[in-house]
């Protein structure tokens, strides 16, 4: 039953085929046999699921409760969850149990959803293979030598395992697409000030947005629906009306214009990875979607802007982390600077440091202009080719990764390796619109995932494309060998 | 660009942040990566481009200058490191 | 040497708002450490700031009444520094697009003389917390209450040439935030500090000297005390061929003198940007406008008018005027006396030297301006006299009832029935025979100095309650005989 979709599982839950209570019951235990291997959750909340779950039933007997009612999900260790330890894959916050509830996680919460635990991360989101967290590397469930993709790398494993029907994720510059791809799952990036970055625990806040990752778009439109909508917490959150995530799924995709831009297939890509795009793409085009190429030329520019920007922003994000009011402190302060010298030197990892020294040095006196305000008029170039590009097409498809997954420990070394990795995801959030990973293959046993990017507030079109193409297609129903196990 | 060990150990004094020795040798290295790879921006003419900031470009919600939170002091000094009377303490500050 | 001072002022007001500036936790001074913060002044994870509506509008408010352009596109941005009374780590204010931009004020001094003050901008900002020095176990403890309060921070020019003219500025400052509404003015509670940046330069040199800054003054003595302990201690140095030392400095009233901050002497490197949580301001002119149209009475306008309503001299307006509730008492008070030279030299005579004696605040004032008026009217008709009136006004201040009750317990009517006083005056000519024929036989310039003693003794007679105005005539004629 751990296969199923969000639709079925919630029929299933009103038939009383099964209790959600059995079912959360179904998910611990696959945890407690499969994380091990993965890793993938920091922590696991058994007690207040179980809790949560038998409140879901009795709300189904009563005839109530929305389709997410009962359903068990996993949360980003980012979200701050009341009463629950929020890490945010840091030693930094070890022992910090937050007095309060992110947006996101309250309205999936209201909407009777049942809480699994807390998955993995790269430390503070940073990080595209889940290497720098705090509590271990995770491992991809499709090959457990290979990493998978990060930051939200814990949220895509147990997606991918199921270890969860569905999870949360946040993409500030491909942290739920890129992970998607290397695990085989589906992952949407909503349009910035779509879903509330409130109780969020900011990297960098002009990019930063969370997102739902699960099997299938449909799952992914279940959760969005819960997840966005205007927020008078967040400055940033839009006021745009929201549309029905699952009506539009079904509409045919005759006449779809697709955009192929040309900087997405050049060197660096995988030629395998590329193939499979391409056959992908093809489908589409059985599906009635007629296929141009398109130019982004500032693509390559989106890698310096994007390493300005996000440093920058998080720099003086995480300065509120300092021993103070909740998180770790060094052990006999000498005083006041040893304690902020020293607390802040052993709470954050080493590429943690790395991009706040980044930052700090692009906002310092004399190189303000050369670094960040130059990154944010790239910006706008970057956005300005999207906006073009959008008024002749209506998404724009490629890759999401240059290659599959690759081995842990094989980028570690090479301080900018892993940056470029993120050439194709990174200019999705400077231009802030919304973008997808949807599984369109393999290349050997490791899945691939297509991007899919839209116009600003076009989630319902995206999903609608992505859901037409599962309808035709079984890449997003295939399951590793290691979750078959249990 | 390379920056040398004294930049590097000025800005973790900036960002607060304990480097020894070896650490900061080593961020001299991967910090002068990436400013070589931001570099690059230095190429580009951006003359007369407007920097973006928010994506959406949206301008400041305004909240109505009404009191909606109240004491919830022992919840949040349940995660302070010390604290002592309703205060959070730290080492000595001296002005 | 003959050393010119030049003086810069930033002035941190902080606005009356209800709630903070980012947040819906309460605002208030005196509550118990921390009780009045959420997630947004504790600099909490995830924590997210949204913009107070009320305090936009008192900035606007106060950019009008200094001439100011507004600015119709303003930006938070993020000052970054850490200190334990800044939980964010960063100051969210206003750097390159502040909220009211260039304006000026003319200030009046002492000696009637007016001088323009250019005021650089104003811009809103957030307060940081305080670091509480008791020991608590040889640590520091922080209280985050103030943090997120609402401030306008207003930056003058280097315009300013000396102390005197400083506190007249601070003092206008103060007058216009307190007539606006927009602070409670209460500097003893911390409502508005002063920066002052203070250098000196040989007198007829164009270029600046090397300034200090000295942080957070917060009275207006202090801030002359301030002053002038600087002025002499950058003088000293000057005049023994040493350098200033650009550096921040703070005042010690026990000891007058000014003194090194060691915290501050890590030279910082803010990293000035713009808050990315914190979207820009866009004004409409018609929000702007309708914020001027309902601007209050301002201090000068408030003393053209008492000059040109109630007739009062540009002296008394002025003083009348300074203060919004002494300019409030004033016209309360006059409402029932209707002669405003009377309650003018009432209120800034009798009524301020009460005031003083007690250090009270004039809305302290045991004696409020309804009926205080009511005496002042008992004088105007003659029921009392001035000296008697003095007698009442402090019964009233020790709280023995109104001025009615305390003439009446006290039978201190003034005596106006012309017969009453005929006959008085006939005895007291009675008795005083050798005078009266003095009198009578003196020359008519002799005669007015020794009328004096006439009035005396039917003063006397009277226990003071005898209408001089009614005495006066009917002696003068009776004297003649």
């Amino acid at each position: 039953m751990f296969e199923q979709s969000i639709s079925i599982l919630a029929q299933k839950l009103r038939n009383k085929d099964f209790s959600s209570v059995e079912l959360t019951r179904t998910f611990l235990d696959r945890i407690a046999k499969l994380d091990p291997q993965l890793n993938s959750y920091i922590s696991i909340s058994e007690d207040l699921a179980l809790k949560q779950a038998k409140a879901a039933d009795e709300l189904l007997a009563n005839g109530q409760g929305s389709s997410l009612t009962g359903i068990p999900v996993a949360h980003k260790d980012l979200f701050c969850t009341q009463g629950t330890l929020t890490t945010c894959g840091s030693k930094m916050l070890h022992n910090f149990v937050p007095p309060y509830e992110s947006t996101v996680t309250q309205r999936i919460k209201e909407a009777g959803a049942v809480m699994l635990g807390k998955t993995n991360m790269d430390e503070f989101a940073m990080g595209s293979s889940n290497e720098n967290s705090f509590y271990g590397a995770v491992k991809n469930p499709w090959n457990l030598d290979t990493v998978p993709g990060g930051s939200s790398g814990g949220s895509a494993a147990v997606v991918a395992a199921g270890l969860a029907v569905a999870a949360t994720g946040t993409d500030t510059g491909g942290s739920i697409r890129q992970p998607a791809s290397f695990c085989g799952i589906t992952g949407l990036k909503p349009t910035y000030g779509r879903v509330s970055r409130f109780g969020m625990i900011a990297f960098a806040s002009s990019l930063d947005q969370g997102g739902p990752m699960a099997k299938s778009a449909e799952d992914c439109a279940h959760l969005l629906q819960t997840m966005a909508g205007f927020d008078e917490k967040d400055s940033t959150s839009s006021e745009t009306e929201t549309e029905d995530y699952l009506t539009n799924l079904n509409t045919p995709l005759t006449g779809l214009k697709i955009g192929l831009p040309k900087e997405y297939f050049g060197d660096g890509l995988d030629s395998q990875v590329a193939e499979t795009i391409m056959t992908a793409v093809k489908e589409f085009e059985k599906l009635g979607a007629t296929v141009k190429e398109i130019s982004l030329p500032n693509l390559q520019l989106s890698i310096p802007s994007y390493y300005v920007i996000a440093p920058s922003e998080a720099s003086s994000n995480l300065s509120r982390f300092d021993g103070v009011r909740f998180g770790h402190r060094c052990e006999d302060p000498k005083d006041l600077l040893d304690m902020y010298m020293r607390t802040r030197a052993e709470g954050f990892g080493g590429e943690v440091q790395k991009r706040i020294m980044v930052g700090t040095y692009a906002l310092s006196e004399g190189y303000y202009d050369a670094y960040y305000l130059k990154a944010q008029k790239i910006r706008r170039l970057i956005k300005n080719d999207f906006v073009a590009a959008l008024s002749e097409v209506d998404v724009i498809m490629g890759p999401v990764a240059p290659t599959t997954a690759f081995a842990i420990g094989s980028k570690t070394d090479d301080p900018v390796a892993m940056y470029l990795e993120d050439i194709y995801t990174l200019s999705v959030n400077l231009a802030g619109i919304p973008a997808m990973s949807i599984p369109a293959g393999f290349v050997g046993d490791m899945p691939v995932g297509l991007q899919i990017m839209g116009n600003y507030f076009a989630e319902a079109k995206l999903l609608n494309v992505a859901h037409q193409f599962q309808q035709h297609t079984d890449w997003h129903l295939q399951t590793p060998t290691m979750a078959k196990g249990a | 660009m390379s920056i040398d060990k004294q930049d590097v150990l000025k800005i973790a004094h900036l960002a607060r942040l304990a480097l020894n020795e070896e650490d900061a040798v080593q961020y001299q290295h991967s910090l002068s990566s990436v400013l070589s790879l931001v570099e690059q921006m230095q190429s580009v003419n951006t003359d007369g481009v407007e920097p973006l900031s928010n994506p959406l470009e949206m301008t400041q919600r305004l909240r109505e200058d009404v009191v909606t939170e109240s004491n919830r002091r022992e919840e949040f000094l349940a995660n302070a490191p010390q604290t002592e009377a309703g205060l959070f303490l730290v080492p000595k500050v001296i002005d | 040497m003959n050393w010119e001072v030049v003086i810069g002022l930033e002035i941190h007001t902080q606005l009356s708002t209800k709630s903070k500036l980012f947040s819906g936790a309460a605002v208030g001074f005196g509550a118990e450490p921390n009780t009045q913060t959420t997630l947004v002044d504790l600099g909490m994870p995830g924590a997210l700031p949204v913009l107070n509506k009320e305090a936009l509008r008192m900035a606007v408010m106060f950019g009008h009444a200094i001439n100011a352009e507004i600015g119709m596109h303003s930006v938070f941005a993020r000052k970054n520094y850490f200190y334990p009374d800044l939980p964010k780590g960063y100051q969210t204010s206003q750097m390159d697009h502040p909220i009211v931009g260039k304006g000026y004020l003319d200030v009046m001094l002492d000696d009637g003389s007016t001088s323009r003050i250019g005021i650089t901008r104003a811009h809103l900002e957030e307060d940081a917390g305080k670091s509480l020095h008791e020991d608590f176990q040889g640590m520091t403890g922080i209280d985050l209450n103030r943090s997120s309060t609402p401030l306008l921070e207003i930056v003058s020019e280097p315009d300013i040439r000396s102390a005197k003219e400083a506190v007249a500025y601070v003092k206008m400052i103060h007058s216009i935030v307190t007539y606006l509404g927009i602070c409670d003015g209460n500097m003893a509670e911390g409502s508005m500090r002063c920066d002052i940046n203070l250098s000196l330069r040989p007198k007829g040199q164009e270029e600046y000297g090397t300034r200090t800054e000295i942080k957070n003054v917060n009275s207006f003595r202090f801030i002359e005390k301030a002053i002038y302990t600087e002025i002499e201690r950058q003088a000293d140095i000057l005049e023994d061929g040493g350098r200033i030392i650009q550096e921040t400095r703070l005042y010690d009233p026990d000891k007058n003198e000014t003194r090194s901050m060691r915290s501050k002497e890590d030279a910082n490197d803010y990293r000035y940007f713009p808050c990315p949580d914190l979207l820009p301001i866009e004004l409409t002119q018609e929000y702007v406008d309708q914020i001027k149209a309902n601007l209050p009475e301002l201090p000068n306008q408030k003393a053209a008018r008492f000059q040109e309503e109630y007739k009062l001299s540009e002296y008394d307006a002025g003083v009348l005027s300074a203060s919004r509730a002494m300019a409030d008492y004033f016209e309360q008070a006059n409402e029932s006396v209707k002669d405003a030279k009377l309650t003018a030299n009432w209120v800034m005579g009798e009524l301020s030297k009460l005031l003083n004696q007690e250090q009270l605040e004039i809305t302290q004032s045991p004696v409020n301006a309804k009926a205080f008026g009511e005496l002042l009217s008992r004088v105007q008709d003659n029921t009392i006299n001035g000296k008697t009136a003095k007698d009442v006004l402090q019964a009233m201040w020790n709280d023995e009832g109104s001025a009615d009750e305390i003439i009446e317990a006290k039978g201190l009517k003034q005596v106006t029935d012309t017969g009453a006083i005929e006959a008085m005056i006939q005895e007291i000519l009675d008795a005083n025979a050798t005078q009266v024929e003095q009198y009578r036989s003196a020359d008519p310039d002799k005669q007015k100095k020794m009328i004096g003693f006439f009035v005396g003794q039917v003063m006397k007679a009277s226990q003071g309650k005898a209408n001089p105005g009614i005495v006066n005539p009917i002696l003068a004629k009776m004297l003649k005989g």
